[in-house]
């Protein structure tokens, strides 16, 4: 029975770290509705983690659209349905590829630094001198990533929503010799508000889910240079899971039957 | 003496997992009185400053700050006590993404609201209390020596004009002649101020200039406290184990692979 032992200890570590995330959460959520407010810290957060991903967000998403025209061509012609082409690419991206592709990049380069950032504030013990001064760290250091990404994830996904389908466009009509106009016509006939809509509500979520994550990570490191490196890639990694665990929960609540 | 203590500590515990650190602090601290508690290296010092700063939780005792029960006290009571305490970090913790003036200025602007201009001025003079001039305002804390890192963490420090003051390891990482230096403007900043002081350290000649009573930490408990002049006729063996660095004596200094 020595097998089941290590299970269990992990398992109800497992738990407890649930548990202190949930925690964390509700703690944040708490000071996201009570005053004071950093404003100044909110637009500074959401430059750095919306204006500054947009390269990154376009570029993915420019190439996710341009292989998706190329796939669904592929696939479709073998039995005669090339004219979906269009259709397919704008309710891949705008459903799930424009926000699972933002929400991942935006966790590796977001989600890291801010683990790190905080997670060295936390080894230097800046973290301290924000207490000794009076200053509630939840509130300066999390609350305002936290809104950052909440607001900044569905902009960033909703441009990517639209490079991804520029990114098919031009194959569809440089590549595979599709009529312009009718290309066009034929993304915006089938697409439905409820395809962007859901998209954007997965953003909201994922940017919750990538800064709160790197923000716990970063906040709970401990042991110098390798806590924190330990911290960047727990944040990064968590963050990647909650996102494709989440991004199924919203699909079902959105488009189950 | 704990009815007129500023600080107060009694029976303080605290334990990580089986590792007991403090096993009964009892510690007073008077209005404008300086305090250096000294020690060797986890012997406790530093969390017995959390415990008073309200960073750990102690698991059992009494810490009174003003009279006012810090274990298990409000947020906003623990933050009403530290709105009137300045802390100076062992690594000055100064804020990498802020000028200088603006780590300065942090408890004015953040703390009391103060206009941004005013803060810079205020930030400033503290500046120059520290013995920094102007040009490094708005510089960043990463481009100043360990040494003025010190002095501007001094000056955040002293910039809301606190009447409980903190110092954790105050001299260790800087050159003799600027631990002097810090140690001067400690004694100068507090007695401009008339706040009391906590202070830890190992810097037996830190401990010397500073402090008003020195207080001695051993396994987890107090094991002389006493005015800094008697340091040195005191007959509590450790004491003089410790303050004249030898290697023999009672102390134990987990010393087994040597």
């Amino acid at each position: 029975m020595p097998i089941f032992a290590p299970v269990g200890r992990m398992f109800l570590a497992f738990l407890a770290l649930v548990g202190r995330v949930t925690v964390f959460a509700g703690r944040t959520l708490g000071h996201m509705v009570t005053p004071p407010f950093y404003f100044r810290l909110i637009f500074k957060q959401m430059r750095e983690i919306g204006y500054f991903s947009l390269p990154v967000v376009a570029m993915t998403t420019l190439f996710a659209g341009m292989v998706l025209a190329l796939q669904s061509y592929s696939g479709f012609s073998r039995f005669s349905a090339e004219s979906a082409v269009a259709t397919v690419v704008v309710i891949s991206m705008t459903r799930e590829l424009g926000p699972v592709f933002a929400g991942l990049m935006v966790a590796g380069r977001v989600g890291a630094a801010i683990a790190a950032e905080i997670g060295t504030m936390r080894v230097t013990e800046q973290i301290d001198a924000l207490v000794t001064l009076s200053t509630n760290p939840l509130k300066y250091l999390v609350v305002p990533r936290v809104y950052a990404g909440l607001l900044t994830l569905p902009v960033l996904v909703l441009i990517g929503d639209i490079i991804g389908v520029l990114g098919g466009y031009l194959v569809g009509v440089n590549k595979l010799g599709f009529n312009e106009g009718s290309y066009i016509r034929n993304t915006f006939q089938y697409l439905e508000q409820l395809d962007v809509i859901s998209g954007l509500v997965k953003a909201a979520v994922f940017g919750f889910i990538i800064t709160l994550m790197g923000c716990y990570h970063g906040y709970h490191s401990r042991g110098g240079a390798q806590g924190v490196g330990q911290a960047t890639t727990n944040a990064v990694v968590s963050s990647s899971i909650l996102i494709l665990i989440s991004n199924y929960i919203v699909t079902e609540l959105f488009f189950a039957r | 003496m704990s009815e007129t203590a500023k600080i107060s500590l009694r029976d303080v515990h605290k334990s990580f997992g089986p590792k007991k650190v403090l096993q009964g602090i009892n510690l007073d601290v008077a209005p404008g009185e300086s305090v250096a508690i000294i020690g060797g290296s986890g012997t406790g010092k530093s969390v017995t400053l959390k415990c008073v700063l309200g960073l750990l939780t102690p698991d059992q005792g009494s810490i009174k700050v003003n009279g006012t029960e810090m274990v298990g006290a409000s947020p906003a009571t623990r933050e009403d006590m530290l709105s009137h305490a300045g802390m100076l970090f062992q690594g000055a913790a100064l804020f990498d993404s802020l000028s200088v003036w603006q780590n300065v200025a942090f408890g004015l602007i953040e703390g009391r609201g103060m206009k941004p201009q005013q803060a810079r001025d205020i930030a400033i003079a503290r500046l120059a209390d520290v013995g920094l001039g102007p040009d490094i305002a708005n510089m960043s804390p990463a481009s100043l020596s360990g040494g003025m890192q010190k002095r501007v963490g001094l000056a955040r420090a002293i910039a809301t004009e606190p009447d409980i003051l903190f110092f954790d390891e105050p001299t260790t990482g800087i050159d003799p002649i600027m631990g002097d230096v810090i140690n001067d403007l400690i004694v100068k900043c507090t007695r401009e101020l008339g706040a009391c002081a906590m202070t830890i350290t190992h810097d037996m000649a830190s401990a010397r200039k500073i402090a008003d009573r020195v207080a001695m930490l051993y396994q987890g408990k107090i094991i002389w406290n006493g005015p800094v002049s008697e340091i040195d006729t005191a007959d509590n063996p450790y004491l003089q184990q410790f303050i004249s660095g030898d290697i023999e004596g009672p102390l134990d200094l987990d010393l087994k692979h040597l």
